[in-house]
């Protein structure tokens, strides 16, 4: 709730200054918004399309879409939330035409009773990722989210790399905070338990 | 405690966002628990990996390229007008 009321109480955030002389018609101050957040909805739109060029055109079909829409944006939230909203639905969209055999969407639940529960409990490395190069490393991070349900990344990227608060998660993604909680926890763990065979401590036999 | 117990409230444990008393009785459950401790702290390290090494960041060639597509774009949809929307 906090960090959602706080906007509404607080003097006009930088952002917001920027977002009231856009509805004005400054394209000046809308390109700064733009500068301010490509990096962070690319990033988004990657993660949930898991394709290059399916991301390039979710920036670019996300922020025209903002500007459309720009006057219906109420303020109550931040602009960022309001943004993230739009990139993520222009991302599923992305995903659904490219994967029209499957249903995809962020509602879709496919917990299983246990799969919550650690199978594989071991300790890792004292710093894990330090075994491996950059290029590697961000080759096994993107192969392991790959394997969560879109769902699920989604409400960890935002979450835990993006730094949305569990409101705002919620809120840009239309889902229950009650929800947002569960797939976080659910996302953070089998996250863990796939980094598992890359991180774990090598044993060490004794004789 | 039991470990179920433990594991619904890590994502708050690992959030810093549970009340004094909850984090207490969580910690001394972590003191005796060895499974509970390390799934708690290899979570904790998935995700500061995830949060250090962005596997998409966006390169600066292409940003200036959406940048521009972006601009092109609006300055389009403003010049037809608000019927195009």
């Amino acid at each position: 709730m906090g960090a959602i009321q706080h906007t509404i109480t607080d003097p006009p955030s930088e952002e917001l200054v920027l977002v009231r002389a856009a509805k004005t018609g400054d394209d000046k101050a809308f390109g700064e918004l733009v500068k301010r957040y490509d990096r962070n909805v690319f990033r988004i739109a990657q993660h949930i399309t898991q394709n290059r060029e399916d991301a390039e055109d979710v920036v670019q079909d996300a922020f025209l879409k903002a500007y459309t829409n720009l006057q219906q944006f109420q303020e109550q939230s931040k602009f960022y939330t309001w943004l993230v909203r739009i990139a993520v639905n222009e991302a599923l969209m992305k995903l659904r035409r490219r994967r029209p055999e499957r249903t995809v969407s962020l509602d879709e639940d496919i917990q299983t009773e246990d799969d919550s529960v650690p199978r594989e409990v071991a300790d890792w490395a004292p710093n894990p990722e330090q075994n491996y190069n950059q290029a590697e490393l961000r080759e096994i991070l993107s192969r392991t989210i790959q394997g969560l349900p879109p769902g699920f990344r989604t409400v960890f990227i935002l979450r835990d790399v993006e730094g949305l608060s569990t409101e705002e998660t919620a809120e840009a993604l239309e889902l229950s905070v009650p929800a947002v909680k569960s797939r976080l926890l659910r996302a953070r763990l089998q996250l863990r338990e796939r980094l598992n065979r890359y991180f774990v401590k090598p044993t060490v036999e004794t004789t | 405690m039991k470990c179920t117990e433990f594991l619904k409230e890590l994502n708050e444990y690992l959030d810093g966002a549970l009340d004094a008393r909850t984090r207490a009785e969580l910690d001394d459950h972590l003191a005796w628990c060895h499974n509970c401790y390390v799934v708690c702290d290899t979570t904790k390290k998935t995700i500061q990996i995830f949060k250090n090494t962005e596997p998409y960041e966006l390169p600066d060639e292409l940003r200036t390229r959406l940048q521009q597509a972006i601009q092109t774009k609006c300055q389009a949809k403003k010049k037809a007008g608000p019927q195009s929307v």
